[in-house]
Parts: C-alpha cells; sequence; structure tokens
C-alpha cells in the first residue's frame, strides 16, 4: 500500500513540477539521439552487409585461385569425390603406397569439360564444387583421431545433378563430330548432361596439358556448351517470331506469304534452304518449314526496337549470372540497320551469336511457363559418410516471356516436329517440340553447323534438349537424330 | 592435438564474446549502478575466458614458453586497470574500462597469433600508455580550466599535422608519420583529440554565424593538409566530427544539410582530381577485376572473411598473413577468418557499445563544453572503426585507418586510451555536477 502511494505522489510529481523540466532536457539531446542513431545506424548496416557477404556471396568469392587458404585446406584433406545423380563416381582422389595423390576420372573423357579437372586450373564441378570438396565435415571424433594419427581427413563429396546414361546417350550419338549437347530439366533447371567435343581425357590432363594448350586451332579445353559462341541459325527464328507476336498484340493470324525458294529486297536476295520453294504460307507454316524467304519478309515488318527489346528480354548483350563459367551472347543490329542486314539477323545469320546454354535456357523458358530456371550442376553436397551437409534447391533465373507467350513458341515448336524439318521426332512414345537450324559459318555456303533445340513431352515437359554439330549440315538432318537417342536415354532411363 | 583444442577453443570463444556483448548492452537498462555489479562482474569472468582460453589454443599450437609468460603480464596488466580504475574513480563508467579491457586484451591475441614481436612491443605501449592515462580523469575533473586554451589546440593541431605534411616520412605514398628518438608517431592519431577540444571550446562560446565560420575555417585548414598528406581516412574522420559537433552545438539542421552536401561534393571533386582517390573507389566497385593490383588487399580481406565463416577457422588455422598490412588495417578480417564472424559482429558490437558510453557521459552532461568534447570524441571514435571495418568488409572504399585498441600502432592505441580516459573523466565530473543537483533536489 505504502509503495503504491509513493508512486502515486511520484506520478503527480511528474505531471506537475518535473514535466516541463524533462520535456526540456529531451529537447536538449535531440541532435544527440539523431546522431546516435544515424551511427547505429552505419555500424547495423556494416553489420548487414557482412552477414549479407558471408551467407549470400562468400562461397563462390571464396573460390578463387587467388585464395591462398584453398593449398591449406588441401594439406588437411583430402579432396572428396564427385558423383553423379545416379550415385557413380565421376571423380575421385586416390592415394599410393608412396602417400602421393591422384585424382582419377572412372568414366575418362565422357565427363572431360562437365566435371572437368583440378590440377591445371580448376574447371568444370571440380572448380564449381572445389570449396566443398576441400572441405572436411566428417564426424568430430574422427577428425580427433586423424589429427592425433597425423592423417588427412576425408573431404566431402559433390553429388551432381548429371546422369550418366543420358550423358553418354549424347556422347555416343555426336560421334565423332565436334559440337555441344546440354540436356536439362526445364522446371528446375537442372543439368541432366552436358557433352562438349573435341573432348580429352583427365586423366591425362599432365601429359596432354602442353599439347592442349599449343593447339590454339581445336580448343579442346573450351566447354563448348556454355562458352561456345555460334551464329544461331534458324533456331533464331523463335525469336523473331516471338518479336512479331508481341508487334502484333498476340495475333499472327493474318500473315500470309507466297515462298518461290527465295527472297528479294533492293537487289539483296535471301535463299531458302537448298533453294526449296515452299508455296502459300501462313505464320505456323512458315516457322515449321524454316521458310528463310518469309522470315526476312517478316523481319522487314519489325520494328527494331521491339526485336531488340525480345532479345534483351532473351539474355543478350549480358553476361549470364551463374557460377556457371560462361560466354555472353551478342546480339548487334541496332535501331538503324540496313535491309540486307535485318533479313540475315531474322533468320539467325548475320553477327548475332548465342552459347548453346543461352539457347537451353531460352527453350527452358517456353517449356515453363515463360520462366527459365537457373541451371545448375550440384545438387547437394554429403560427407563420406553419406549426411548432407548442404541441399541446393531449383532457383528461377528470371521470366523471359508471358505465359501466353511460351504457349503460342511451343505450339510453334510442336508444328516442326509434327509437320516441318524434326519429323524425325514424330510419332514416338513421347510428343516433342522443338526447332532446327543449319548455321551457316562460312562463306563456302555448303558449310553449316546443324542446330536442334527442343523439349519432350509437349504436355508436361520433363527435358530440354539444345545440340549443336559443328560443320555437319543441316539441323533437321544431323541434329534431331542425336535428340531422338538422348530424348530415348532420358525416358527409358 | 592443437588443432583440436584450438577447434573446438573457438566455439568456446565465441559463446562467452557473445555473453559479454549481450551484458555490455544490459548495462544501459536502468540508472541504479549498484544494481548492475552483477554485469559488470560476468563480464570481467567472461574477458578472463576468452582470453585464457585464445591463449590456451596459441600455447598449445607454438609450444613455447614465452607465450604462457606473456599471457601471465597481459592478465596482470588487465586485473591492475581494472581494479586501479575502480579504486581510484569510484563515478568512471565501469562498463567503458571493461570494454577497453576486452577490446585491448583481443588485441593481443590476434596481434600475438599474427605477430609475436609486435605483440610485445604493442604490449609494452599500452602498459605505459595506461599508466600515463590512469591520471587523465584526474586532470580533467582537476583542471577546469581547459577551455582557456582553445585557440592553441587549433594552432598546435594545424602546426603538428604541417609539420608531418613538410617534414613527414611517406608509408604508402601518404605522409602520415614522424619519426622521434626510434619511435614513428603519427600526429594525426593526437591532433584529433585536440580537434575536439578546439570544436568544442568554440561552440561553448558562443553559437552565432560569426562563430560559426571562424571554426569551419579553421576545420577546413586541419583537413586540406591532410588531404595534402593524402591521409584520406583521417581527413574524413575530421570533417565528419566536425560537422557532427557543429550539429549538435548549433542545433541547427542547416549546417548539417550543408555539411553532407559539401562532404558529397567535395568527395565527387576529390575523385575527380587525385588518382589514387579513383583507384580506391574502382577497386571498391570492382575488386575482383584489379586482383592482381588495387584490388588486391580487399579481395584478401574477403577471402579471409568468406573461407572463416560463422565460427572461422580457430586460431593459426587459417592465413590471415596473406593480406597486406593486416595488424595495422585488416585486422578485423583476421578476426573474422579465425575466430568468426559471429565473433567479429559481437567484436562491432562491443565497439558500438562504447559509443553509446560515450554519448551517454556526453548527454547526461549540463556544461556545454565537456558535452560537446563526449560527443565530438564518441563520433571520432565510432566513425573511424566504420571506417576502418567498413573498408575491410568492402561496404565502403578502403581508407586505411587503424582498428582502435586492436591494430597494432602505438600511436592509434595510446590515443584511443587517452580518449576513453577524457569520457571517464568526464563521467566523474558529471557524478560531481548530479551530486551538487540532488542535494538541490533533496532540499526543494
Amino acid at each position: 500500500m505504502a509503495g503504491k502511494k509513493r508512486k502515486n505522489d511520484r506520478e503527480e510529481a511528474l505531471t506537475e513540477n518535473k514535466a516541463p523540466k524533462k520535456k526540456k532536457k529531451k529537447n536538449r539531446n535531440r541532435e544527440l539521439w539523431i546522431i546516435t542513431y544515424v551511427f547505429i545506424a552505419c555500424m547495423l548496416a556494416v553489420i548487414g552487409n557482412e552477414i549479407y557477404f558471408v551467407y549470400a556471396k562468400s562461397e563462390t568469392a571464396v573460390n578463387n585461385s587467388y585464395n591462398p587458404r584453398q593449398e591449406l585446406l588441401a594439406s588437411k584433406n583430402i579432396r572428396g569425390q564427385i558423383l553423379s545423380a545416379d550415385g557413380e563416381t565421376l571423380a575421385q582422389t586416390v592415394r599410393g603406397e608412396d602417400g602421393n595423390e591422384e585424382r582419377l576420372y572412372p568414366y575418362g573423357s565422357l565427363f572431360s569439360h562437365v566435371v572437368g579437372y583440378s590440377t591445371r586450373g580448376k574447371t568444370g564441378v571440380e572448380y564449381l564444387g572445389n570449396m566443398a570438396l576441400l572441405n572436411s565435415n566428417a564426424a568430430f571424433g574422427e577428425k580427433i583421431q586423424n589429427e592425433i594419427t597425423s592423417q588427412k581427413n576425408i573431404g566431402d563429396n559433390v553429388i551432381t545433378t548429371l546422369n550418366v546414361e543420358v550423358q553418354r546417350a549424347a556422347y555416343e550419338a555426336l560421334g565423332v563430330y565436334d559440337g555441344a549437347i546440354i540436356v536439362t530439366e526445364p522446371s528446375t533447371g537442372r543439368i541432366i548432361a552436358m557433352v562438349s567435343k573435341p573432348d580429352f581425357d583427365p586423366n591425362e590432363i599432365a601429359d596432354i596439358w602442353d599439347d592442349l594448350v599449343a593447339d590454339e586451332s581445336s580448343s579442346v579445353l573450351l566447354n563448348r556448351a556454355t562458352q561456345g559462341l555460334y551464329p544461331p541459325g534458324s533456331t533464331f527464328k523463335m525469336i523473331t517470331a516471338l518479336a512479331y507476336y508481341r508487334q502484333n498484340g498476340g495475333d499472327t493470324s493474318g500473315y500470309r506469304y507466297q515462298c518461290n525458294g527465295s527472297f528479294t529486297n533492293n537487289g539483296h536476295r535471301i535463299n531458302c534452304y537448298h533453294g526449296s520453294s515452299h508455296g502459300s504460307l501462313d505464320f505456323q507454316k512458315s516457322f515449321e518449314k524454316s521458310c528463310n524467304s518469309s522470315f526476312a519478309n517478316i523481319g522487314l515488318s519489325l520494328q527494331l526496337e521491339g526485336l531488340e527489346d525480345t532479345c534483351e528480354d532473351l539474355l543478350f548483350n549480358r553476361k549470364l549470372n551463374l557460377p556457371i563459367v560462361s560466354s555472353q551472347g551478342s546480339y548487334v543490329l541496332g535501331t538503324d540497320a540496313g535491309d540486307y542486314d535485318i533479313m540475315q539477323t531474322v533468320i539467325g545469320q548475320g553477327k548475332t551469336q548465342i552459347t548453346p546454354l543461352q539457347l537451353n535456357m531460352i527453350t527452358g523458358a517456353i517449356a515453363n511457363d515463360g520462366i527459365a530456371m537457373k541451371p545448375y550442376l550440384i545438387d547437394r553436397i554429403e560427407n563420406y559418410n553419406g549426411s548432407t551437409v548442404k541441399k541446393y534447391e531449383p532457383e528461377k533465373y528470371a521470366t523471359l516471356m508471358t505465359n501466353e507467350e511460351a504457349a503460342f513458341l511451343t505450339g510453334l515448336m510442336e508444328g516442326v516436329v509434327e509437320n516441318g524439318t524434326a519429323t524425325r521426332l514424330r510419332g514416338l512414345s513421347y510428343t516433342a517440340a522443338g526447332k532446327t537450324g543449319s548455321a551457316e559459318y562460312s562463306e563456302n555456303k555448303s558449310d553449316s553447323h546443324a542446330w536442334f533445340t527442343g523439349f519432350a513431352p509437349v504436355e508436361n515437359p520433363q527435358v530440354c534438349v539444345t545440340i549443336i554439330v559443328e560443320g555437319a549440315g543441316s539441323g533437321g538432318e544431323y541434329a534431331v537424330p542425336i535428340a531422338k537417342r538422348v530424348f530415348d536415354a532420358y525416358f527409358s532411363r | 592435438m592443437a588443432y583440436v583444442i584450438s577447434d573446438l577453443s573457438k566455439y568456446v570463444i565465441a559463446v562467452f564474446m557473445a555473453f559479454y556483448t549481450y551484458e555490455s548492452f544490459a548495462a544501459f537498462r536502468g540508472r541504479n549502478e549498484e544494481k548492475k555489479e552483477g554485469i559488470y562482474t560476468r563480464q570481467i569472468i567472461c574477458m578472463f575466458i576468452v582470453h585464457f582460453v585464445s591463449f590456451a589454443a596459441i600455447c598449445l599450437e607454438t609450444s613455447d614458453l614465452s607465450y604462457i609468460i606473456f599471457y601471465g603480464f597481459q592478465q596482470i596488466l588487465l586485473f591492475a586497470t581494472i581494479a586501479l580504475f575502480r579504486a581510484i574513480y569510484k563515478d568512471a563508467s565501469r562498463l567503458l574500462i571493461n570494454n577497453m579491457c576486452m577490446l585491448l586484451s583481443i588485441g593481443f591475441v590476434m596481434l600475438t597469433r599474427l605477430d609475436f614481436d609486435r605483440a610485445q612491443r604493442q604490449f609494452k605501449i599500452v602498459t605505459v600508455s595506461l599508466l600515463l592515462g590512469i591520471a587523465i580523469p584526474y586532470l580533467i575533473k582537476k583542471f577546469r580550466f581547459l577551455e582557456k586554451f582553445t585557440w592553441a589546440y587549433g594552432v598546435v593541431g594545424v602546426f603538428a599535422l604541417a609539420i608531418v605534411l613538410i617534414l613527414g616520412a611517406v608509408t604508402n605514398g601518404s605522409k602520415i608519420s614522424y619519426s622521434l628518438g626510434g619511435y614513428t608517431f603519427q600526429p594525426s592519431e593526437f591532433v584529433k583529440i585536440l580537434f575536439v577540444f578546439f570544436v568544442a571550446g568554440m561552440y561553448a562560446r558562443s553559437r552565432d554565424f560569426l562563430q560559426v565560420v571562424i571554426t569551419t575555417a579553421v576545420a577546413a585548414v586541419h583537413v586540406i593538409v591532410l588531404v595534402l598528406s593524402k591521409d584520406l581516412g583521417s581527413a574524413l574522420i575530421f570533417f565528419v566530427v566536425y560537422v557532427a559537433m557543429t550539429f549538435v552545438a548549433t542545433r541547427n539542421y542547416f549546417y548539417l544539410i550543408l555539411g553532407i552536401i559539401a562532404g558529397c561534393g567535395s568527395g565527387i571533386v576529390a575523385a575527380k582530381i587525385f588518382s589514387h582517390v579513383r583507384v580506391r573507389i574502382l577497386a571498391w566497385q570492382d575488386p575482383w577485376s584489379y586482383i592482381d593490383g588495387s584490388g588486391y588487399q580487399i579481395t584478401q580481406s574477403l577471402f579471409a572473411i568468406g573461407t572463416g565463416g560463422w565460427f572461422g577457422m580457430g586460431l593459426y588455422q587459417g592465413e590471415p598473413t596473406a593480406i597486406p598490412y593486416v595488424s595495422e588495417d585488416f585486422i578485423f578480417s583476421a578476426v573474422a577468418e579465425e575466430l568468426g564472424v559471429f565473433f567479429s559482429i559481437c567484436l562491432i558490437l562491443v565497439c558500438l557499445s562504447s559509443f553509446i558510453a560515450f554519448i551517454y557521459a556526453s548527454m547526461r552532461m549540463k556544461n556545454e563544453y565537456y558535452r560537446l568534447i563526449a560527443a565530438g570524441l564518441a563520433v571520432t571514435y565510432i566513425f573511424q572503426i566504420f571506417l576502418t571495418i567498413g573498408g575491410g568488409t568492402r561496404f565502403i572504399p578502403l581508407t586505411g585507418v587503424t582498428l582502435p585498441f586492436i591494430s597494432y600502432g602505438g600511436s592509434s592505441v595510446l590515443s584511443t586510451l587517452i580518449m576513453f580516459c577524457i569520457v571517464q573523466g568526464i563521467y566523474c565530473i558529471r557524478a560531481e555536477e548530479g551530486g551538487r543537483d540532488g542535494r538541490k533536489e533533496t532540499e526543494e
């Protein structure tokens, strides 16, 4: 009771006498409070930035050859294994009797680029998963034991998204040709297979290194799937079609064209492939038959700003924001280009360049309602006993187009398989959609790279394949059969 | 075995550092100092454990008796400091004493790990500094006429900086130090304090427009001399301290805004005129492209922090010496690498707690002169920490200033110690003021 009374008194005193005084005191320090809050905010921002760096950025940042701590870790731990999604060993380190460590790749050249190597710099998964492979999350008790007996700890394993059977099918289907194949899961971005030829045997990297580096013409070490820049050929017609669709508010029904094998404008001439004339075409047919004349005609009706915007939406002219090392696709037509350059560019010739990876992301977005997922190779990190240390979840890369636009392009690409240049994929146990391309890359008109990019099944896309076969010929003849073998391998897994 | 201990020790260190940090903010709750006795005691225990476990890991790793002896000396020094301050200055802020000792002990641990010889030199300097410093609160309390020499502080400050500009030794392209009898001084570290006394003295007399103009002119001379010496970190500190003190003294938002605009403007001009400023900005924007040259330091610092991760690599398990000038400019990154990012965040928070203790002294002072001094020193202290840690974590471009109490450097540690002791003096003055007020209130 007494306490309560005293409290009441105090409150009265506060309201009557001290209140104004107190208020004045508060005012007196207002500027000091402001200064204080400003500096507290600054320091909290520094803390926030540090947390953000460690949480989101440090993993890729520290995986750098300039980081001397890598050697430190390598001296403490035995480099872990790289495994396929189905549990096969793709790379492992074995210790000889003499204590020397050797990195072995049981599948030899089958995974040469995608798994990479770790002794002459680091590439592929050996690079992407480097810090995880160097680290060890072995049980603490075991680490103590190793420390006492001065043994190295066993590093963590990297489990990839790669499938050995699909990789083998792609590798064998490409055969003796140079080129690249990339197989992904459009709804997640998981990379199921990635082939680049010419290849090499990473087991022998030390012996063949000098030759590979000296040989500038064939660039064996380049991973063509992610770094190879090619003219897109007729696969670019997907982009031209999208720009046309956007320009016409989604209505392409009014389009008609009479093809007689070539298209001439102001003395400039565009030929259809092998000069074949396609007759009377609507938009769908123009795409299915991959009619150069019709697309040159379409191209001249396009507003170049719109085409440029569409290309930029489709990841041209910027670095892909991926840990995977990749080249940057380029679209350089500009908005005041001449007619001939436009005609060339809209059919995928001209100066445009694209990587198989970028084309695969675009195709994946078409299959996935317009959303491109981030392509990734590492599914999870496990310690050597198999308990998961870190799991990587699928991430959205960007929305490249709307749902309707994706459906429109899917319809066009389905027609390519049903009635067009990719009929070798028709009538199978699964439905497929895609686009072929034959990219001429030299003045000698008979040489062309064969392209195919597409996905299956159409109604519920599970797999997306992009293929380039260097100097083979037409996409329909050379790339589509490879696609069939890859799809078959995927669905019979 | 040493590895196991240091691997375990980093968790123990992190946990007790977290306890300590918690208590260093708990100490701001309530005003009854007697009730806080428990907090301060727990802080001292945490400090002891962190220090002890760290040195246990160091001694096991090095297996060298001299490290144990060195630890013993440090322990004596730290406890003597706490005990002496407590015995002599009943009204001093015990939180501030504890924080000071905690930061010093972290500095000893890290320097011992990085470079034993430098750690021993640093220890000697700290010992001498503490012997001097313990007298400072008394002097501040006794010499109430300090305000009379306001102009002397300004003149001596400018003069000292100018000597360095003309005669000083060039370190990494900047003229910042001056050698005297084998010892290298960095006058700007001490002029910072004189500068705060000068500005406080000016505004304690008058806050009219003319006074602001005069003060601004003198402050500008300080900043320009520093810019000419290419000591941009210090120039920035002087500038920010001046703007903050002018705002607090005049209570005029116009000056604050003007100061911010002038700061941004001169930043842009500096980037245009000075190539070394441009280089640092470029290295900050994209250090990975300049990893061989101007981006080398910052990328090495980021490697250290990133590789260490949340709980660090453990003492001696990382490679902090790969960072150039690690013990001066990047010691924070070394702490983060080996003791962990979690620990390093606690460290920032302890610094923030010290800043708040400075501000607390300022807010409770009635005397405008001492109020401004405390505020000015608070800003000097925290802004330097912002520059060095922000630079090392790539939040802002690098400026190359030290982390007070933790970095290697005699001038830095001595000047910070003087600042802490001056604020302790102000706590004592405040207690006198408060005591008189208290009597008055009871009489009423």
